[in-house]
Parts: C-alpha cells; structure tokens; sequence
C-alpha cells in the first residue's frame, strides 16, 4: 500500500482507545444480554460506528455512553433479527433478574464497570486452564483472535477453535456471568490471578520462540492486573500480583543487550530499570503484605522489590530473599521456588551449600526438564571450580526446550568454562 | 437448567456404603434437595456386582457380560437430576452432595435440552 498513510493511521490509533472501551463495552453488553457472541458483535458494530461518525460529527460530549447506548440498540437490532436467539436470551434474562444484583460503577462517567464479573468467567474452574487465558485476552484485554494466537505461539485456526469450544461451554453448561458472593471470593479469585500471573510470565520469561520476552503480552497482563486492582482494591493479593508484575517488568530493558542477548539479573545496567515503575511496585507491595497473613504474589512481589532496590548486585540482601523464599515455600510449596531459593542460599552462603540443594531436588520430574535448573547448576560447579560436570549440565540445559537468546547464552557459557585451575 | 450429578463412590466402607458419611448425611442432602425445589430426579444404585454390560456388534450380535468394563476404577454409585438457573448454583448443590466427600466426585453435566 503506497500512500494509505495518514487516514488508516488515525483509524489505527483511534482502534487503539477504543481498546480500553472494548472489555469494559463487551462486559455491560453481557451483563444486559447474557451472551458473550452477541455483546462481542455489538460491541464491534458500536465501535465501527464511532469510527464512521466521530471524524465527521466530532467526538461525543460522554463517549462512553455514547458507545453503550449505540451497541445495546445494534444488540437490540440483531435480536429482531434473530428470534431463536431472542427467546433463548430472554428466558436467561428472566432468570438472572430473579438472582440478580446491582454492578458497582467505579464513578469515571458514572457508567458502572461490570468487567468484574467477565474475569471470573473467563476464568471460571470449568474451563480448561489453556482456554481461561485466552478468553481473558480476547474479551478483556480486546485482543483479536489473531493477536491472542500469537501471543501463545499457536496458528490462529487452532486459537479460534479454542475460543469458541470455551464460548460454547459457557453458553451450553450455563457458566454464569457474575462475581462470586464474598464467602465464595477465596476460592474463587485465585483461579483469576493465576490466569493473569500466567499471561506476564509467559510474556516475561517466554517458554520458546526468537524472543525472550515479549512485552506486549507482559503489558496486556499489567493492564488487566490494574484494572483487576482497581475492582477490588480490598484484595490484597489482587495489590501484590499487579507489585510483583511491575518489578519484574522494570527490569525488561536490561534483560537484553543491544544485539538481543540476555543479560543476567546481576551484569543488569541498574541504569536502565524503570524507576517510576519500581516505585509504584514498591508502594503496592506495602500494601499487599498489610494487614493480614502474607499471600504468593505479595511475598513474590517482596523479593523482587529486594532485588529492585539494590543499588549494585553485592548490595542484595540475599539473606532476607531467602527467608523470604522460606515464607513462599510454605505458602506453595514448588519445585521451581525451591530451585529459587536453592540460587539464593548460594548467593548467601556459598555455591557448595546451594549445589548440595539443587542435588536433593535432582530426582524432580519437572526440575528435569526444566532448564534453568540444569543452568544453575552449572553455574554453581564453574564456580566450584568443577568445570567437567559444568559443561555436562550446560549441555543438559542446551537439549531443553528454551527461547533463542537463552540458547545463546547457555552457549556462550559452555564454550567459554575456564580449564580446571590446578590444586594450589 | 438441568444438570445431572453424577455420583462416583470413593472409598467404600465395611458396610457398603462411601466413607465418610452416613446414611443419615444421604437422607439429609436428600431432603435438603427436594426442600429446594430442585429436584428432578435421583437413584441410588444397587451395589456393582449385581450390574451387567450390554453391546451389540454391527452384525446383531449381542454380547451380555457381568458388570461394567472391569478397569473402570470409579464406580457411579447414583445420581441426581436438579433444575438450577446456572452452572455455579449446580456446582454448588454437587459440593453439598456426600458422595463428593470421602475421596467421591460428583461429575456435573448439563442435560442437553432440544427443546428450545
């Protein structure tokens, strides 16, 4: 296209407001009308309008009331023409006044915010774990199909297939659109973080591909840890997982140098951490681990608050992070955090101690194939000064699955070991 | 909507009943049920070894063997049929259920309705 310029670009940047619109659009429409096909659709004409209008009669005075009342009338419109689906929709309705209650508005334009309850069906127990983060994507961050195929790496076929086997579970078992009743609450907003927590660090340490982040998969996920925050700002892991999120994605610039190569967390250049981002990390972890028992993400958050705060890599308070990982271990207990807090006894009290730590967990099915554990111990025996059985676990690491900078490193690591110093 | 609770035993106890919980638990979901308006239909089953497996091969032949497929580990000791307006309200009642307790599950599945 030779000069589509200026005209799509405004309409690109125009779709990119109506992102934020989009899930909060999409999340009345359902709570109106029970049926996520038909509030997507009218969702989308509503927009489409908006798009065709506002550059001729200028932007309305409310916006978002404007869009609201377009798209109930364009669901409205598709009712008419579709009875089967009317009848259907209006026996749904007939029961959700009979259980209904009113949606909380959070007072920007007096629109009440019903996304709530959209995050707890996208990320209700019923549905497989894999389909949970994709319809997050697709109804709340607004991705398209194509945009959510790609951030899991799938062809988009196979993604839309997903999406609609979950839409169709929700509509044929009745999933309901609504949040959980505030007994209900912990057991069921786990289910929502975890859904979250697995989009950032799939964004932040991508499991495979070209890339070892991709951030904008990492930023949907902050987005919608935000405005999860926001709907419940009483919740205090809601609080510690948008903290852990933020300190770990303050550091995203220094995780790769200029010819993409990852960069470990202690030859980081603390100059290029994202200090605003770290404060406001800061501030939430205090909050996360205020009043109350501490949770995952909270104590998460904390370490990585720790490890922000250290002016260079000799100024961590290993000692602290540990302990901290000793908390984390009790709360969920996991290979992986084990492996972690293996890493940080090392730190503390020398590679001997944490090698003997990662030796005990050799037997873990997961830590196995896992290749950071195979990486950490290699580098603990380099520093032992045990550079053979080194670079037999680099290349144990090196047949795992990991994304290409990591490969890179890890061979740069093995061909690089230094020969045996002699015994003094 | 109706959903049928699927009820799979767990551990059973000396007197062929799930452990866990007693008859007593059984008569009280049972009326607890019924007291709701829920109820559509429900049965417990006699125990398994009274069961027989029916298939018919594609030229007409019948085979009747004893019992279900014996590697079937989980055993459908009953069910439940309610009417709820959602799939939480179902989950809910299977939850309350004695057969979800004592190492039980209660599979929860919505009746496909070709009505509307």
């Amino acid at each position: 296209m030779p000069d589509g310029g200026a005209g799509e670009d405004a309409a690109a940047s125009v779709e990119l407001v109506f992102r934020e619109e989009r899930g909060r659009l999409l999340a009345a429409l359902v709570r109106r009308f029970g049926d996520l096909d038909l509030a997507a659709d009218a969702t989308s004409d509503a927009i489409e309008a908006a798009l065709a209008r506002w550059p001729v009669d200028g932007v309305p005075a409310r916006p978002g009331a404007w869009l609201l009342t377009t798209a109930r009338r364009k669901a409205v419109d598709r009712l008419r023409r579709d009875k089967a689906l009317a009848a259907r929709l209006a026996i749904l309705q007939a029961e959700a006044d009979r259980t209904g209650e009113a949606a909380p508005s959070d007072g920007d334009g007096g629109l009440p915010d019903e996304r709530l309850a959209l995050f707890f069906t996208c990320a209700h127990p019923a549905l497989a774990a894999e389909d949970r983060a994709a319809l997050t994507l697709r109804c709340l961050a607004g991705l398209t199909t194509p945009e959510v195929a790609r951030a899991f790496l799938v062809p988009d076929a196979t993604m839309a297939q997903r999406i609609v086997r979950a839409k169709n579970k929700i509509r044929t078992a009745r999933i309901p659109f609504r949040v959980p009743a505030k007994d209900e609450l912990p057991g069921r907003l786990p289910g929502v973080l975890q859904v979250l927590y697995s989009l950032f660090t799939e964004g932040y340490a991508a499991s495979g591909g070209p890339e070892l982040q991709r951030s904008r998969l990492a930023e949907e996920a902050i987005r919608l840890a935000r405005v999860l925050h926001r709907l419940l700002p009483a919740e205090r892991e809601a609080a510690g997982l948008l903290a852990l999120m933020l300190l770990a994605h303050a550091r995203r610039d220094a995780r790769v140098d200029a010819g993409g190569r990852l960069v470990l967390l202690a030859d980081q250049d603390r100059a290029r951490w994202d200090r605003p981002m770290i404060e406001e990390g800061r501030g939430l972890t205090v909050r996360a681990l205020t009043g109350g028992p501490p949770g995952r993400y909270g104590v998460q958050a904390a370490i990585n608050a720790l490890h922000d705060e250290a002016a260079t890599a000799d100024d961590t308070d290993w000692p602290q992070i540990v302990a901290l990982y000793d908390v984390l271990l009790a709360l969920s207990p996991s290979p992986v955090v084990a492996l972690n807090r293996a890493v940080a006894v090392a730190m503390c009290e020398g590679p001997e101690a944490g090698l003997a730590l990662l030796d005990a967990l050799a037997d873990d099915p997961k830590l196995r194939r896992h290749h950071p554990y195979h990486a950490a111990r290699a580098d603990l025996l380099t520093r032992l000064n045990r550079p053979a059985e080194a670079a037999a676990a680099y290349r144990t690491a090196l047949s795992l699955p990991c994304t290409l900078p990591e490969r890179t490193h890890l061979h740069h690591r093995l061909t690089t070991l230094p020969n045996p110093t002699p015994p003094p | 909507m109706k959903y049928l609770l699927l009820i799979h035993a767990g551990a059973v106890a000396e007197d062929g009943g799930a452990q866990g919980c007693t008859p007593e638990d059984w008569m009280a979901y049972d009326k607890d049920v019924r007291d709701a308006g829920i109820f559509v239909s429900g049965e417990s089953l006699a125990d398994l070894v009274t069961a027989a497996a029916v298939r018919v091969a594609a030229d007409g032949s019948r085979t009747v063997t004893d019992g279900p497929f014996p590697e079937t580990r989980e055993v459908v000791g009953g069910f439940y049929v309610i009417d709820v307006p959602d799939l939480d309200q179902a989950l809910e009642w299977a939850a309350r259920c004695p057969g979800a307790h004592g190492g039980g599950t209660v599979v929860v599945r919505p009746v496909a309705d070709f009505g509307a």
